[in-house]
């Protein structure tokens, strides 16, 4: 009982092959126009590539390869879609909403308001079941959204950025309800939110170009980025380059000094991977202990939590404000950034 | 930038009716030397005439023919249905010659003293009978419109033709049953013209003038129903000699050609 | 974004307050004076209508017995033409709106045609289509039915030029609503059928309505179509507005009457159906 998917949508540069179990849920990472929602309009139906195929347990929802033309449409695949907006249908009731699915399938009207019951109390939103939608608030909508999705019991669960219109104070409680529901469903999540990755994925795959460029257990993508993008979720830098015997060569020229991980080899492609807060801020060359110091030019200045995160030539550093006082920083202004070779991890790419 | 590109194309435009004008005054008065021997001067100036609808093809040629013999007057005409005209003048129309097509709506105009002196008719007209070409229905008399099965088209009865109709209905003891009583002859020759209809009833001088498009079936029964048209000078008209020599032309010998030419009667 | 669609107006926006508004319009003075002089324009020939009105005779005028066969018979074909409008021009607007294909600007440009065609135009091409010359008027004669110079010309004739009204109305209403809810309505199973039933249609229906309401007014007026291709015959083909056109050639007093019973009955239907475009309830706000 696995989702299996190979598609291309030559139109969007979109080419990516992707395995699912069957209770697993996948979190989609990457940056804006990367795809992401093209992977789920064509598993949904709403999109129709160019060739590929895709097996969602028995069923076959489309096979456009070697001359078949198969392509069920978006009624009959089983897989629901949850949007960014809760999309309710503004003339019928919460419960009718969720009754919508039900009724589509065939249930009686009696018997898909019962089953719509279910699920609004499923989602803790009984009480919203005689309201509109227009009455209710975006974090309320969107729980009976979800509720209207489950309710159709679907073999696959697509979520396009579930928490992304919502205000920070109903996105909590909803995470801890995705976590719930998804906890034994198979589903696929697209996300910008490494917390939502981490809670609700086992697996995490990054989509960049069209293309997946990382793809693994969600912890490990975190901690061990391979992906600009992935270290940027992480916030951690990323230097991509050739591993040498005593560090790494960037692609943009630098010499990292540090200890490569155990089975590095020279002369394999490799990252090299180091967080903000190991980079301290000079504004003179430093000639001593530590070996990596790389002059850049201050391109942005930006509050990070209680630091200031500095960024130039395409790295950051985290340092106190006090500190940044100090040395005066601004933008365009070219400064030392030295990382201890300790704090540096070197691994193949 | 748009100012200037304003004031240029008025001074273009002020500048090609200008020339036009020019033209035109150069021609009339080239025209005017040549035939201002023969002509009966009947004064300048502009005469404008409001006439009936039926009368547009025959008042169209002796206005022409009007203009020829008088240099130096225009005619201005306007046609629309007889009550259309009673209506326009009635709201004041700058007409200096009314001429209706029924002496009822005249009538009107004369209770309302809108005109000078009482009308003078100068025309008749009489139904005729109005087929497709192929004559589809075989209608070769007025009795033949009765028969079941045949659509008939006639004027209401509120409009002139329609009223005559009523008349020579009467007059015979025959009762139609019309497929469509409109409003105008237009519209009834036209239901035929199409061949929507397999007749009907409309004046002589309208089949006369929708030349091969209809044929015209005449029937002895029409001379119960004479319609006349009757022509006068408009109360309020500024240019009274000029209208009185058109109407003169009217009912002269030159008009009446070209009425009789058109189908219409003498009364 | 800011949760659903609960009016969360900002203190500096309008807020709308029982019927008034308060607050902000944006709305220059000097269009308040040109918008009065607009009302001005459609309203004074009106008030000058209802100033020629023969009071005494007005009741005896419009309870005439051709007066109220002629209302009953442009109220019936202008309620079965609105039907006919719906059958026909909702699939239109649909298609229009949603489906793609080559050719499609220039098919909306064609059925948006009778809007701009004289109606006499569309009359006459009428009568080469289903008169009894016509391109199918032949073939309908030999399977018995005739439609020159009957009630079903003027429906007809009503149809053609009422349907763009509603087209126009549902497809910009189509288009407002766009295909979001369509989508999500399909993935949770719905068919087709299902969407456009439960979903498409009653998400736009205040379009729907309005554009309604407007062909039912628009078939209410139509005149010059009528004429050229129905005919004018008491009960059978002779509706309001060609009684009227005929009672002018003998009764003007007849004709004002029966004109104010005409705009009566269409201020009410307009008045009473069609209200001010609602804008949809989205929830959330744009991605």
């Amino acid at each position: 009982m696995t989702f299996t998917l190979s598609a291309t949508l030559q139109a969007r540069n979109f080419d990516v092959s992707l395995t699912l179990g069957s209770d697993e849920t996948v979190a989609v990472l990457g940056p804006n126009g990367a795809g992401k929602s093209t992977l789920l309009g064509i598993i949904a139906g709403l999109l129709r590539p160019d060739s590929g195929h895709a097996v969602l347990g028995q069923k076959t929802l489309f096979n456009l390869d070697g001359g078949n033309s198969h392509f069920l449409p978006p009624h009959t695949r089983g897989t629901a879609l949850l949007a960014q907006e809760p999309l309710l249908f503004p003339h019928m009731s919460v419960l009718e909403n969720v009754a919508f699915g039900p009724r589509a399938a065939g249930a009686s009207r009696a018997g898909a308001l019962q089953t719509a019951r279910h699920w609004l109390a499923e989602v803790e939103a009984a009480e919203f079941a005689d309201r509109r939608p227009g009455q209710l608030s975006g974090g309320q909508a969107q729980r009976v959204a979800i509720a209207r999705a489950l309710a159709t019991e679907p073999e696959l669960l697509l979520l396009d950025e579930p928490m992304a219109a919502l205000d920070i104070h109903a996105a909590p409680m909803l995470r801890r309800l995705l976590k719930r529901v998804l906890a034994n469903r198979r589903a696929i999540v697209i996300t910008h939110d490494v917390l939502d990755a981490l809670m609700l994925a086992d697996r995490a795959i990054v989509v960049e170009g069209g293309r997946i460029t990382e793809e693994g257990p969600t912890r490990a993508v975190l901690e061990k980025p391979r992906s600009k993008f992935a270290a940027g979720l992480a916030g951690m830098n990323l230097l991509p380059g050739t591993i040498t015997d005593r560090g790494l060569t960037s692609d943009g020229g630098l010499d990292i000094a540090a200890h490569p991980e155990d089975g590095a080899v020279p002369g394999q492609a490799g990252v090299a991977v180091f967080s903000p807060t190991a980079v301290s801020v000079f504004l003179s060359a430093e000639h001593g202990s530590p070996r990596n110091s790389f002059a850049v030019t201050i391109t942005d200045l930006e509050p990070h939590g209680d630091q200031i995160r500095v960024h130039a030539g395409g790295l950051s550093a985290d340092i106190t404000p006090a500190a940044s006082a100090d040395l005066g920083l601004t933008p365009g202004m070219t400064v030392h950034f030295v990382i201890k070779a300790t704090a540096i991890a070197i691994y193949p790419a | 930038m748009n100012v200037t590109r304003v004031r240029i194309g008025a001074l273009l435009a002020t500048g090609v009716l200008a020339a036009g004008l020019a033209g035109c005054a150069a021609s009339n008065t080239a025209s005017g030397t040549n035939q201002s021997g023969g002509s009966t001067a009947a004064g300048t100036g502009t005469v404008t005439i409001y006439a009936a609808a039926s009368l547009k093809t025959t008042f169209t040629k002796i206005a022409s023919e009007f203009e020829a013999a008088n240099p130096d007057t225009k005619v201005m005409l306007n046609f629309a249905g007889s009550s259309d005209l009673v209506t326009q003048i009635t709201q004041g129309a700058p007409a200096d010659v009314v001429a209706s097509a029924d002496t009822r709506n005249m009538a009107k105009l004369s209770d309302a003293k809108l005109i000078d002196g009482t009308a003078s008719n100068f025309a008749t007209n009489v139904l005729e009978i109005a087929v497709p070409p192929a004559n589809p229905a075989s209608i070769s008399s007025f009795a033949d419109l009765a028969k079941p099965g045949v659509k008939v088209v006639v004027c209401a009865p509120q409009v002139p033709c329609g009223s005559a109709t009523e008349t020579v209905e009467k007059a015979t003891g025959t009762t139609l049953k019309p497929v469509s009583e409109e409003s105008s002859v237009s519209d009834v020759l036209g239901k035929v013209t199409s061949g929507e209809a397999d007749a009907g009833l409309v004046y002589v001088t309208d089949v006369r003038n929708a030349g091969d498009k209809v044929k015209g079936i005449p029937f002895s029964e029409s001379d119960k129903a004479v319609n006349t048209y009757p022509i006068a000078t408009v109360g309020s008209s500024k240019n009274k000699e000029l209208a009185k020599a058109f109407i003169a032309m009217v009912t002269g010998s030159e008009g009446r050609k070209v009425l009789s030419d058109a189908g219409f009667g003498t009364p | 974004m800011t949760p659903a669609s609960a009016p969360r107006s900002k203190a500096w926006t309008a807020r709308k307050t029982g019927r008034r508004d308060t607050g902000y319009t944006g709305v220059p003075p000097w269009v308040f004076a040109l918008a009065a002089a607009g009302a001005v324009f459609v309203l004074l020939p009106l008030a000058a209508m209802v100033a020629k009105v023969n009071w005494g005779q007005f009741i005896p005028l419009i309870t005439s017995e051709p007066s109220l066969t002629a209302l009953g018979l442009s109220l019936r074909t202008s309620a079965t033409s609105t039907v006919l409008c719906i059958v026909l021009g909702v699939p239109l607007a649909l298609v229009l709106a949603r489906a793609s294909f080559p050719g499609q600007r220039l098919l909306r440009a064609f059925v948006l045609l009778p809007l701009v065609l004289p109606p006499v135009v569309g009359g006459i091409a009428l009568l080469y289509t289903f008169g009894r010359q016509g391109l199918l008027g032949r073939s309908l004669e030999l399977a018995g039915i005739q439609i020159a110079f009957s009630t079903t010309a003027v429906v007809l004739a009503q149809t053609f030029v009422a349907l763009p009204f509603l087209v126009v109305s549902l497809e910009g209403a189509l288009r407002t609503a766009g295909t979001k809810y369509e989508a999500v309505a399909a993935t949770l199973g719905a068919r087709p059928t299902t969407v456009l039933r439960r979903v498409s249609i009653p998400l736009v229906l205040p379009g729907l309505a309005s554009g309604a309401v407007l062909s039912f007014a628009r078939c209410l007026g139509e005149f010059g179509a009528t004429l050229t291709f129905a005919g004018s015959l008491q009960g059978v083909t002779r509706t309001l507005p060609l009684e009227i056109y005929l009672q002018r050639e003998t009764d003007a007093d007849a004709a004002v009457a029966l004109s104010l019973v005409l705009v009566a009955v269409a201020v009410a239907v307009v008045g009473l159906s069609y209200r001010r475009p609602r804008a949809l309830p989205l929830q959330a706000g744009t991605k």
